[in-house]
């Protein structure tokens, strides 16, 4: 089945010209008429589009031209602008948008011949860790469709989890790339501050934000990294580095690597069973070769506070340009105030509001310092605390999530609880590290992740490992139960 | 720390969202629970560390002083909600 393939073996299939890109999109949009109405992954699919994108690329092949990915279908998250095609990070106040220009991903994946087949759904300006706060559906999840896919990227797990197409992006600002990755059993890939482009990526917490891959394995969320990755002049975060390379990808070695595995995040907040799959797996990579040390990084402790101060702080600054003029519907009040009011209090949801409030508290005059402020010092603690780590090992491993995938409906009501799950996943946004999680095993047949996180710009070396540890795991690859 | 009522009403006012009783009170009880957890980096002396904005150290950027091409008028105008003759149509900010 093609759409049961990496998207490393449908390129090389591509190339051989054992099969076409339109015969292989065709086959993901199938399984997308078949699967999405049970699941929700995507929330706009442009077929004619896709077609056009297949048969230039099919063109391309037929030359013996294209790139390593050439004729892969790719599904993008609807924060990610697309030029001529809605946009509308899951909220009623873009409904409509139609963004005049690609954002730099979009443009890097299709230049690389990523065919893309469309939009996926996100927590509401992929604010939330279970994809349940989207404007418009819910998403489910493949292993059990009455469970959370995890969030806030979780459409593009889903669509990649279910064979939708083999690879996606998502957007990472503190976990929502590698958690929905977790949750689905496949993996998801932060990359370093700065290495993909946030240019066209609509911005949430804009020191946070990185554009991360999904694959059902870590060579293909490498590709993709590759293909979009880069420096980028419209962005003056972008780092002036060359493209993540997938060069060497699977000559990684267990052997000798240094695990570090923090103390705070095996705490008892971690599910039994999801700690005793992560045991389980850190004595497969020892088995290996690999030398594993317990540290401690008491600071951790305070990553969901300090996330939770810095990102709304940053959003409510970011989120302010939706003032029902120059975007989406207006719905009217008095003046130029009372009608960006009366439009934002009525179009923005529950969750994103909440966090516009805490950032305006946290900004105001009198609570900056105790909070905002505070929160900065926190920052540059942990990230004291992970460089001295890094001195002493290669990479960190954790639980991506302290729990399997939730039911859904199950942590509504305790948005505190929802944001707890972070813990393990906001030190790699705070501190710009490198971050992965990949399928280690199960816990009560859900998926069980386990993250990776390495030094800075060491993009190349993480990737490597998780090679490696994929190897090492006896995960084999599992597919969803569905037909 | 906790958050009144009323600090509440001010902060949807400074962050111009148009709220209601119910969303208030809503709002009240979820910014207190989440001032109760930030309690936590409120407890911890931080004074040895400076500010971090950042994640990763950051220079500023200059580029050419080059004339490029950016988007035309009427696609920059093509997502207003309220546009006439190319302007973005705003309610009244000064009154008479």
């Amino acid at each position: 089945m093609l759409t049961q393939a990496s998207a490393a073996e449908l390129a090389a299939r591509l190339k051989a010209r054992e099969v076409s890109a339109v015969e292989v999109l065709e086959a993901h949009l199938e399984r997308i008429d078949r699967h999405d109405p049970d699941l929700g992954a995507f929330l706009y699919v442009d077929r004619e589009a896709a077609y056009r994108d297949a048969r230039r690329c099919q063109e391309a092949l037929d030359r013996r031209e294209g790139g390593p990915l050439t004729g892969v279908p790719v599904a993008h998250k609807d924060n990610l602008s697309t030029a001529g095609s809605p946009t509308t990070c899951a909220s009623r106040i873009l409904e409509g948008f139609v963004p005049p220009y690609d954002a730099t991903v979009v443009e890097r994946a299709r230049s690389h011949g990523l065919v893309s087949v469309g939009k996926t759904n996100l927590d509401e300006f992929a604010m939330g860790t279970s994809c349940e706060n989207s404007a418009f559906q819910v998403t489910r999840n493949p292993w059990d469709p009455d469970c959370s896919p995890g969030g806030s990227s979780g459409g593009s797990a889903v669509a990649v989890a279910a064979e939708m197409c083999p690879v996606a992006l998502g957007s990472d600002t503190g976990g929502s790339v590698r958690m929905p990755a977790a949750l689905c059993g496949i993996v998801g890939y932060k990359p370093s501050y700065g290495r993909v482009s946030r240019y066209g990526l609509i911005a949430f917490a804009s020191s946070l934000d990185q554009v991360g891959t999904f694959g059902r394995t870590v060579e293909d969320a490498a590709l993709a990294a590759e293909a979009v990755s880069g420096h980028d002049p419209r962005d003056s975060t972008s780092a002036i580095l060359p493209p993540v390379s997938s060069q060497g990808v699977k000559s990684g070695t267990l052997k000798g690597t240094r695990f570090g595995l923090p103390e705070e995040m095996f705490s008892e907040a971690v599910e039994p069973d999801v700690r005793e799959c992560l045991e389980r797996a850190v004595e497969s990579l020892v088995k290996e070769g690999a030398e594993v040390k317990r540290l401690s990084l008491p600071s951790t402790s305070l990553g969901v506070s300090t996330y939770y101060l810095i990102a709304p702080a940053e959003a409510s600054s970011n989120l302010a340009r939706f003032d029902g003029v120059r975007f989406g519907p207006t719905v009217g009040g008095d003046g130029h105030a009372g009608n960006s009011a009366r439009t934002r209090g009525t179009l923005f949801g529950h969750e994103v509001k909440l966090r516009i409030m805490v950032g305006t508290y946290a900004l105001s005059a009198g609570y900056y310092d105790a909070y905002y402020l505070k929160a900065q010092q926190a920052r540059a603690l942990m990230v004291a605390e992970f460089d001295q780590a890094f001195q002493d090992v290669d990479v960190l491993v954790s639980p991506t999530s302290p729990t399997v995938a939730f039911r859904l409906g199950a942590l509504r009501d305790d948005p505190l609880a929802l944001k707890l799950l972070d813990r393990c996943t906001v030190p790699a946004n705070l501190g710009g590290y490198p971050s992965l999680s990949l399928p280690c095993g199960f816990a009560r047949n859900l998926p069980v992740g386990l993250c990776l996180t390495g030094p800075v710009n060491r993009d190349e070396d993480l990737l490597r490992t998780a090679h490696a540890v994929e190897r090492a795991l006896p995960w084999g690859y599992r597919r969803p139960p569905m037909p | 720390m906790s958050i009144s009522l009323d600090e509440v009403r001010h902060v949807a006012r400074l962050a111009r969202l148009e709220l209601d009783d119910v969303e208030l009170a809503a709002f009240h009880g979820e910014l207190n629970a989440l001032l109760g957890h930030f309690q936590d980096v409120q407890n911890v002396d931080l004074s040895a560390f400076g500010a971090k904005p950042h994640a990763v150290s950051l220079q500023n950027v200059w580029s050419e002083d080059e004339a490029v091409t950016g988007l035309s008028r009427d696609e920059a105008m093509r997502n207003a909600s309220v546009s006439r003759a190319g302007l973005f149509i705003v309610p009244t900010i000064i009154e008479d």
